[in-house]
Formats: C-alpha cells, sequence, structure tokens
C-alpha cells in the first residue's frame, strides 16, 4: 500500500483533469483541464524512476547511485509537445469566439441549433 | 497542491484559473526537483508556468473573463471520471512498487546509458542528444505543424475581419 501511494496521487491529478475537460463548458477551462492531465502523466513516468538516497543523473566521481534519466528525457518532449498543443488548442478557442461570440460550449451548440432550425424554415417557406 | 487543484476545479474567474494553473506548474517543478528530475523540472518551470500562462493571458484578452455558470448537475463527469479513477487505482497494484531496484524500469537500456560512452557527464542530455534524436525529430515536426496551424488560424481572422468592416462600409 506504502509503495503504491504515489500511483493514487497521480490517479487523482489524472481524474482532476478529466472531470474539468467533461464538466466545464467553458474552452479555456477545458485547456487547464487537459494540462493538469498532462502534469499527472508527467508524475506516472518520473516518480518510478527515482531511487531513495540517488541523485540526479548527471555523472560525478563522488555519487555511485543516481536515478533513471530515461523518463526525464520523454517527458522533456512531453512537454514541449504539451504547449504546442494548448498554443493550437488556444487558438481555436480564440477563432471560435470570433465566430460565434463565446467559448461557452452550451452557448455555441444553442446558436448551431437555432442557426439550423431558421435553415430547416427557410427550406420549407421556399 | 491538492488545494490548487480543487481550487481549480470550484474558481469561475478565468484570471484566477490561469494564476493558479501557474502556481500548480511551480508546485509541479518542485516536485520534480525532489524526484531528482533537474531537467524536466527547469523546463517545466519555464515551459509550464511560463510560456504556457502568457498563453493562456494572451487567449484571454481576446476573449471573455468569465466562464458562465454550468447549465448541466455534474454528477454524471463526476460518476465517469471516479470510477475511470477506481479502474487505473485497481490496475495500479499491479505495477511494481516505488524504490524497488530491481523494477523493470532500471533493468534494460539504462545501465549501458550510465557507462558515460559519449563523455558528456549529464546522463539526459547524453541520451537526448546522441541516443534518441529522431525523439527531437519528431517533437521539431509537432511544433512546426502546431506553429502552421496556429499561423492558418490567425492569419484567416485578420484576412476576414477587414472584409467584413468593408461590407459593413458598403451597406
Amino acid at each position: 500500500m506504502v509503495g503504491h501511494f504515489f500511483y493514487i496521487i497521480t490517479v487523482f491529478l489524472m481524474i482532476a483533469g478529466l472531470f474539468i475537460i467533461i464538466a466545464r463548458g467553458n474552452l479555456i477551462k477545458k485547456l487547464v483541464g487537459l494540462s493538469i492531465f498532462q502534469t499527472s502523466v508527467y508524475m506516472l513516468y518520473i516518480v518510478p524512476g527515482k531511487l531513495v538516497g540517488g541523485t540526479a543523473p548527471i555523472l560525478s566521481s563522488q555519487y555511485t547511485l543516481y536515478s533513471n534519466p530515461l523518463p526525464h528525457v520523454l517527458i522533456l518532449t512531453a512537454i514541449v509537445v504539451g504547449v504546442a498543443t494548448l498554443a493550437l488548442g488556444l487558438a481555436l478557442a480564440v477563432r471560435i469566439r470570433e465566430a460565434y461570440g463565446s467559448i461557452e460550449e452550451d452557448e455555441i451548440l444553442a446558436r448551431d441549433h437555432a442557426v439550423r432550425a431558421t435553415e430547416a424554415a427557410k427550406e420549407e417557406y421556399a | 497542491m491538492a488545494i490548487a487543484v480543487f481550487a481549480l476545479i470550484l474558481t469561475r474567474n478565468l484570471f484566477s484559473v490561469i494564476v493558479l494553473s501557474g502556481i500548480y506548474s511551480f508546485l509541479m517543478a518542485t516536485i520534480l526537483v525532489a524526484l531528482d528530475a533537474v531537467d524536466v523540472a527547469m523546463t517545466e518551470a519555464s515551459v509550464g508556468a511560463g510560456i504556457s500562462t502568457v498563453l493562456l493571458l494572451g487567449a484571454l484578452h481576446l476573449c471573455k473573463s468569465k466562464e458562465a455558470k454550468p447549465v448541466h448537475k455534474p454528477w454524471l463527469p463526476l460518476a465517469v471520471s471516479v470510477s475511470t479513477g477506481a479502474l487505473l487505482v485497481y490496475g495500479a497494484f499491479g505495477l511494481p512498487e516505488f524504490d524497488d531496484p530491481a523494477a523493470p524500469i532500471h533493468q534494460n537500456v539504462v545501465p549501458r546509458y550510465m557507462q558515460n560512452e559519449t563523455d558528456v557527464p549529464n546522463v539526459v542530455t547524453a541520451v537526448l542528444a546522441s541516443f534518441r534524436g529522431y525523439d527531437t525529430l519528431g517533437e521539431t515536426t509537432v511544433v512546426f505543424t502546431a506553429g502552421a496551424g496556429l499561423i492558418a488560424l490567425l492569419r484567416r481572422r485578420k484576412k476576414a475581419a477587414p472584409e467584413g468592416a468593408r461590407r459593413k462600409g458598403e451597406a
């Protein structure tokens, strides 16, 4: 149980991010939730590589025990990819705000339905 | 950190949400230092807490600053996330324990990385540049694609705006 405690923390962060993504309608808030989800994945990778009593993987004659460097390399790549995703998502949100005048999911859907209803009415009239 | 996450879920003012996510990123960077991942911590502090916050503030400047009250009750999303979490915790108990030197993660390629074949004392740099260079190539492709997408989205906006203004002027 003690040895698996960090998995519980990681899963807590993961479901907090997932909850924000599903439950909140605001697009910017959804993206913040997505980045929380991503940081939980960083934890999932980095923590198993840690050895208690070890040090950062920079070789020196004074130390013999190092933490695992491979997850660090993978997560460095993941952080940069994450910020690229965030930037693209925010650009989409800005564009949606210009097209619809809102970044709330419900208002956007309501507007879509309204437009579709007017088009159907026009077709019926013609 | 849990407090920051709960505050993030409950706050509706988007400016506070963005500041809280910056605080969260710094806390995460602190935890990463404690886990010996100094390179990752530095990147997280500069990219996660720096660039992401600037991007979010820029997007907020172009959008509204208040989140609307949710129309739906959050019970269904809560049930979905909690059941997913329960499943993940159940699965996690099949994984190796924390601080287990015999875990597979410490056995396969890592002993070779630690032999210092490249004469670079920082093993993370050596692995990133010498052993796993294709990862960085893929990462550059992703960043390039995201940049191209950003330019496409925002340039179209600039062209569309003067057209709309012209139409208004004609009317």
